[in-house]
C-alpha cells in the first residue's frame, strides 16, 4: 500500500542519491545555522551563483568530469567568498546591493559559459540529476561530510565566540579572521559537493532551510544544530520520494520538502512562530 | 603606567583628537568624559591597540594584548544568539583555540564571576531571556574572568537600571582595590565626581586632566 515510499529506493541510483544527500544533510545544516547566526544568509545565495562560472570553466577544460567541475566550483566559490568579505569590510557591513550585483553577474556568466558546451544539460546542472550521481559525485559528498564535521568540531568554540562578538575576538585573539575563513571554506565545499545531485541553484537549500527552521525549535546552539540535521535528513528522504513519484528534478523536490518543513516550523514551532505569537502568554 | 605622548587619532580624514599627552598611573581609576564625537571610544580602542595612531605614541609600560580587557558598548551584540550566560563568560576565560579545553578551574571562575554580579541562578539561562541590565552584568562577569591588568569600559552604565549600576560600580571599585588600572567612558558627571578619583575630559580637540566641566555642560 505504501509502495510509493519504498519503491524509489529499490533502484540503485536512487539509493546512491539517498546516501549522498544524507551525508550532506549531516554536514551542511550546521554550517547553515552559523550562517544564520552571523547574519550571512545572503552569502549562501551569492555562493550558489558564484560557483557556477567555476564549474562551467572546469567543464570546458575537462569535459563532464565531476572532479574538474568540482575543483572549478571550489576555486570560484572561494574567490567569491573573499571578494564578498572584502566588500563587507569596505562598506562597513552594507554590502548587500553589491553582493546582489555580484551574484547576478556570476549567474549570467555561468549560464553563458555552459551554453557553449552542448554536451551539458543546463537544467541538470542548475537543478540536479540523480541519475548522474556516479562514484565520484558520491565520494565527493561523503568526503566533504567527513571533512566538514571534524573541522567544524575543531573550530566550534572560536567560531561561536567570533559569531557572537567579533569585536571581542579581535581584541583578545586577533585570529578571528582565520576561523571565519576556515568556516567559509567548509561552506563552499558543501555547496559545491551537492551540485551533481541537487543542482548548483538548489544545494544551498539543504543548508539554509533546515537551519532557518531550527530557530523555531530550540534556543540552544547545539539544539538548533541537531534539529537542523534531522530536518535535512527528512527533507532528503521525502524529497527523493517526491522526485521519483512526481518525476521532478531531485534538487527542487528536496528543497520543496525542506521549505514545507520550514513553513510548518514558522507556523507551529515552540519558539517565535506565528502560532506562538497568537497564543495567549502563559 | 600608561604614557600618552602627542597622540593623534583620525576617522578616515577627520582628525578627532590631536596632541593628547599625559599619564595614567598603574592601579588608578580614571573616567573618560566628553561630548559625543569627542573621541572617547576611539581613544579607548587605541589604548587597546585596535585603532591606529596617526601620530604620537601610547606606551603601555609592557602590557600586552592578553593583559587588557576591553568591554565595548554591549548594544551591538545580537541578544537573540542561542547561548547561555555561563557559556558567554566561559568562552572568554581563556585564549581560545581549537585544541584548548575549558578546565575545572575555568568553570569555577565562571561560576564565581556570575555569582559576583548577582546572576548565580541565571547560569544556564539563554541570554535571550535577560534584560539589558542583566546582559550588562554578564558582560561584566566576562570581564572579571579575563583577569586583566588594564580594564577599559565603554559606557558601562548605558541602558542599565540604578540597582545594577550600583552593583557594577562596586565591581569596578573592587578591581581598583586589587590594583588593576581601570579607564571608563562615562556620561554621568555626578557619578564620576563621587566615584572616580581621576578624569580626562575631551572637548573639541583639546584635553584636560582631572578637571571636570561645570554642571551646565552635563547635558552633553
Amino acid at each position: 500500500m505504501l509502495d510509493f515510499l519504498w519503491e524509489p529506493f529499490a533502484l540503485g541510483f536512487m539509493r546512491r542519491a539517498l546516501a549522498g544527500c544524507l551525508a550532506l544533510s549531516v554536514a551542511a545544516p550546521p554550517l547553515g545555522v552559523f550562517l544564520v547566526l552571523r547574519r550571512m544568509s545572503l552569502m549562501s545565495d551569492v555562493l550558489q551563483h558564484g560557483v557556477l562560472p567555476g564549474i562551467a570553466i572546469g567543464a570546458i577544460f575537462a569535459g563532464l568530469s565531476v572532479w574538474a567541475m568540482g575543483i572549478g566550483g571550489v576555486v570560484a566559490g572561494l574567490a567569491v567568498a573573499l571578494v564578498a568579505g572584502w566588500l563587507a569590510r569596505r562598506t562597513g557591513g552594507r554590502e548587500d546591493s553589491q553582493l546582489a550585483g555580484m551574484y547576478l553577474l556570476a549567474l549570467a556568466a555561468g549560464v553563458a559559459l555552459i551554453s557553449t558546451q552542448h554536451s551539458i544539460d543546463l537544467t541538470h546542472l542548475l537543478f540536479g540529476n540523480v541519475l548522474a550521481v556516479d562514484d565520484a559525485a558520491l565520494f565527493g559528498m561523503a568526503g566533504v561530510a567527513t571533512v566538514t564535521l571534524p573541522a567544524l568540531a575543531l573550530i566550534w568554540r572560536p567560531l561561536v565566540l567570533e559569531s557572537l562578538d567579533p569585536g571581542f575576538m579581535a581584541a583578545t585573539s586577533g585570529r578571528g579572521g582565520l576561523w571565519h575563513l576556515v568556516f567559509l571554506m567548509l561552506v563552499v565545499l558543501c555547496v559545491v559537493s551537492g551540485f551533481v545531485a541537487l543542482g548548483t541553484l538548489m544545494s544551498v537549500g539543504l543548508m539554509m532551510l533546515p537551519a532557518i527552521a531550527a530557530r523555531h525549535w530550540s534556543d540552544s546552539l547545539a539544539g538548533q544544530v541537531r534539529v537542523s540535521v534531522l530536518l535535512a535528513c527528512l527533507s532528503s528522504v521525502g524529497g527523493l520520494i517526491l522526485s521519483y513519484n512526481l518525476d521532478i528534478p531531485a534538487g527542487p523536490a528536496i528543497v520543496l520538502t525542506a521549505g514545507g518543513l520550514w513553513v510548518v516550523s514558522l507556523l507551529t514551532g515552540p519558539l517565535g512562530s506565528v502560532w506562538r505569537a497568537a497564543a495567549p502568554r502563559a | 603606567m600608561i604614557a600618552l605622548s602627542g597622540v593623534e587619532l583620525r576617522h578616515g580624514e577627520r582628525v578627532i583628537l590631536s596632541g593628547l599627552s599625559g599619564q595614567i598611573e598603574t592601579g588608578s581609576l580614571t573616567a573618560l568624559v566628553g561630548a559625543n564625537g569627542s573621541g572617547k571610544t576611539t581613544l579607548l580602542r587605541a589604548i587597546a591597540g585596535l585603532h591606529p595612531l596617526t601620530s604620537g605614541r601610547i606606551d603601555l609600560g609592557g602590557l600586552v594584548a592578553a593583559d587588557i580587557a576591553l568591554l565595548a558598548q554591549g548594544s551591538h551584540l545580537d541578544r537573540s544568539f542561542p547561548i547561555t550566560c555561563s557559556d558567554v563568560v566561559a568562552l572568554a576565560s581563556t585564549r581560545l583555540g581549537p585544541f584548548r579545553s575549558i578546565g575545572k578551574d575555568r568553570l569555577a571562575a565562571t561560576k564565581a564571576a556570575l555569582a559576583r554580579v548577582g546572576l548565580a541562578e541565571m547560569e544556564s539561562r539563554p541570554i535571550q531571556a535577560l534584560s539589558a541590565g542583566q546582559f550588562q552584568r554578564v558582560l561584566f562577569a566576562r570581564t572579571i574572568v579575563q583577569d586583566a591588568h588594564l580594564i577599559l569600559l565603554d559606557e558601562p552604565f548605558t541602558a542599565v537600571d540604578a540597582v545594577t549600576t550600583r552593583l557594577l560600580l562596586s565591581v569596578i571599585e573592587e578591581w581598583h582595590a586589587q590594583g588593576r588600572t581601570v579607564i571608563a567612558v562615562l556620561h554621568d558627571i555626578e557619578l564620576v565626581r563621587r566615584h572616580f578619583p581621576h578624569t580626562l575630559l575631551l572637548t573639541d580637540q583639546s584635553a584636560s586632566w582631572d578637571a571636570l566641566p561645570n554642571p551646565g555642560l552635563q547635558a552633553a
